[in-house]
């Protein structure tokens, strides 16, 4: 858990106050919408088709019991009594009264969560692994480093007004569970040959109506330099981004325009004038990051519990474990994975009492902390073997032990047209057909690993474009409509998928999607032959044919 | 903001209301004949030509206090004269999700 400090606390308690007085002149028509909006954006509120939006950040994907306790009292309170959780360690509610916004901020401050810079052209969350600090093998937690980012860019004069959104992603593992280089900069904390800690930083990532995947700009920069590098890249984003046109803003045109040499010369200029500045990170600052970062007392404990041994004769038990449970750093314990994605329900949303009840299993079976993922899942990172068996019947009580993690069913969708007011078509009616298709979890498990992702619209906030399939929303005369790519990838072999064909109605996407599955049964080289390889093996001919060779 | 007066020409092609969504609490509104506001889109005035919807539209955004994002939407009307909404979008503004809410209400 990361400990706040006083400054921080102050300081929230400084902007609730702040947007309490501008919605209060607000509502009296003292400020008009013009004038108000920038201010809004500033504190994470949108309007979505029917009602304001809400979206608090959640830093680096780690909650306490309280404070997850707290998100569920602002979804019963305040709202209608769930949350849906995002794509980028971010909740959204999606019925907030604007009169009443301020004590739900009010009541999150509590707990030191905020929605600073959640929207607007700002430093966005800076996003982690939500297994940062439990994953096997891992560098360093990632965690001490988004926080020290945090810190430098948060309400930063020079970052709160950027051509456009920025977003950043840290990952400390060999695989990449943060979808860095689908960033603005994307940080691979990584051991130079000198056993130095540092990172290769990755710029130019990202989806939307032009899709980048993001490129290495230096293979080594060392941790103590890694707030004047990026500043260094921010200066030259700030100089040159295009502020003049919306859809050219972000950096990744801007890199893709000058060419990754060229703009990585730039930043190399900018650099060396910053890197000796106030900017290094020296020992101490580093070490008081850390030192906020408190791990709880693990027991030593057996590899194989008895608890578990007996608990394994019962094949639902085993079929989740297997699916859901994670190797953990420390023996004994395991990271365990929480579906939000039961069959047929909307991918990502918790209701305040499932919070709730995470909220008192986390506390009783993993040290009071939770996780939230990119992939709109949560997790608990710290479980003892010994109390898997009793944590799954818990959990399936309340619905949180689908056991479909990281397969067909375990959809990534952004809210589409039924909340949004940008999307074209829906995307949660989808992705609920598709889990009912594939609601037999032995049959998604011999499916094997299988990402789909769902974006109403062609700002990609279900990233799409690098799910294995990837389904997004048009619309063709009034009518809802869905181009379908496959082979796109988020993780460290990040790809961008390839669209098998014209797009087919609402009413076709899950036989479509079916077929490609189908077809990738018929044509993989053996059952562990992944979907995402076998269409790296044979590309998307044969599954287009399959899909188009009856409609 | 350009105001969605000077955005594009106005030029409506059937039957149109004028919707927004309410300040307070966000809940999507449509003008009325009596220059106010219902929730309720049977409520709503009904603009056929791309004069009248202007003027509507104009009167819309000058309640900056009590409305936000007001803008021209096409709708239907049937036979035994309801007014239904012309889109998807509208439809799902209009009548609610297509969907079940985790909680219901
Ligand atoms: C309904 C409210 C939402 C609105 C109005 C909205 C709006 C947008 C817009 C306009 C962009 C494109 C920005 C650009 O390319 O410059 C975007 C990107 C993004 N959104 Fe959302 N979004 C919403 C909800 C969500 C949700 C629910 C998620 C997560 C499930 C999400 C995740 C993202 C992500 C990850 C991107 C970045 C994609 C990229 O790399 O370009 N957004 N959003
Ligand atoms: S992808 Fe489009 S439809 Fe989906 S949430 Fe983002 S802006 Fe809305």
């Amino acid at each position: 858990m990361y400990a706040y400090d006083e400054l921080d606390r102050t300081l929230l308690h400084e902007r609730v106050e702040e947007f309490r007085d501008q919605v209060k002149r607000r509502l009296s028509g003292e400020l008009t919408e013009d004038e108000f909006k920038i201010l809004r954006l500033q504190n994470g509120v949108y309007l979505q088709l029917h009602a304001y939006m809400f979206r608090v950040a959640i830093p680096y994907g780690t909650l306490s019991t309280k404070q997850l306790r707290a998100l569920a009292h602002v979804a019963r309170r305040y709202d209608r009594g769930y949350g849906h959780f995002t794509t980028r360690q971010n909740i959204q509610f999606n019925w907030i009264k604007l009169a009443e916004l301020p004590d739900a901020l009010a009541d999150l401050a509590e707990v030191g969560i905020h929605a600073m810079q959640t929207s607007g052209n700002n430093m966005r969350n800076v996003t982690s692994d939500q297994w940062a600090g439990v994953a096997p093998g891992e560098v360093e937690d990632p965690r001490i480093w988004s926080e020290l980012l945090r810190q430098h860019t948060t309400l930063h004069p020079e970052f709160s007004f950027l051509p456009r959104k920025f977003k950043i992603a840290i990952t400390a593992s060999e695989h990449d569970r943060a979808a860095i280089k689908i960033h603005d900069i994307g940080l691979r904390l990584h051991k130079n040959a000198d056993g130095e800690t540092g990172f290769e930083v990755l710029v130019g990532g990202g989806l939307g109506r032009t899709p980048f995947i993001a490129k290495t700009i230096k293979p080594f920069v060392h941790g103590r330099d890694i707030l004047s590098y990026v500043e260094a890249i921010l200066r030259v984003y700030n100089q040159y981004g295009r502020r003049d046109n919306i859809y050219k803003a972000r950096i990744k045109i801007l890199v893709h325009e000058l060419g990754i040499e060229k703009f990585g010369k730039e930043v190399e200029e900018e650099w060396q004038q910053l890197r000796d500045s106030a900017l290094t990170l020296d020992d101490g600052a580093i070490e008081e990051v850390r030192s906020r970062f408190s791990y709880p007392a693990y027991e030593k404990l057996p590899h194989m519990p008895d608890e578990l041994k007996q608990a394994a004769h019962d094949p639902l038990f085993e079929r989740w474990r297997k699916n859901s449970v994670f190797p953990h750093k420390v023996q004994g314990y395991s990271i365990v994975t929480l579906s939000l994605k039961p069959v047929g329900g909307p991918p990502g949303d918790a209701t305040a009492e499932q919070m709730d009840v995470i909220a008192d299993l986390a506390d009783r079976y993993s040290f009071g902390e939770i996780r939230v993922g990119h992939e709109q899942n949560l997790a608990l990172p710290h479980v003892a073997k010994r109390d898997l068996p009793a944590l799954w019947k818990a959990l399936d009580k309340a619905g949180l032990a689908t056991p479909n993690v990281n397969l067909v069913s375990d959809i990534i969708a952004c809210p589409g047209l039924d909340y949004c007011s940008l999307a074209n078509a829906r995307s949660i009616p989808i992705a609920q057909e598709l889990t009912r298709r594939f609601a037999n979890h032995d049959t998604a498990g011999l499916i094997g690993r299988l990402h789909i992702n769902i974006s109403g619209c062609i700002n990609a906030c279900g990233h799409h474009h690098v799910g294995h399939i990837g389904i997004l929303g048009v619309e063709k005369n009034g009518e809802e409509f869905y181009q379908i790519t496959i082979g796109g990838r988020a993780d460290e072999g990040a790809a961008l998928g390839t669209l098998i064909g014209p797009s087919v109605p609402y009413g076709e996407v899950a036989d479509v999607v079916e077929d490609i599955v189908e077809a990738y049964l018929a044509l993989r080289y053996s059952p562990d032959e992944l979907f995402i390889d076998t269409v790296k093996r044979l590309g998307v001919e044969p599954f287009k044919e399959r899909v188009y060779a009856t409609r | 903001m350009t105001s969605p007066l000077e955005q594009k020409k106005i030029r409506i092609t059937g039957p149109s209301v004028v919707t927004a969504n309410r300040t307070h609490d966000g809940v999507v509104i449509y003008r009325t004949p009596q220059h106010g506001w219902s929730s309720r889109l049977a409520d709503a005035a009904i603009v056929r030509t791309s004069d009248d919807a202007r003027a509507l539209l104009a009167e819309a955004v000058a309640d900056d206090v009590g409305a936000i994002g007001a803008y021209i939407a096409p709708v239907a009307i049937k036979d035994n004269g309801e007014i239904a909404p012309g889109n998807l979008r509208e439809h799902i503004r209009s009548e609610g999700l297509t969907i079940e809410l985790p909680v219901p209400a």
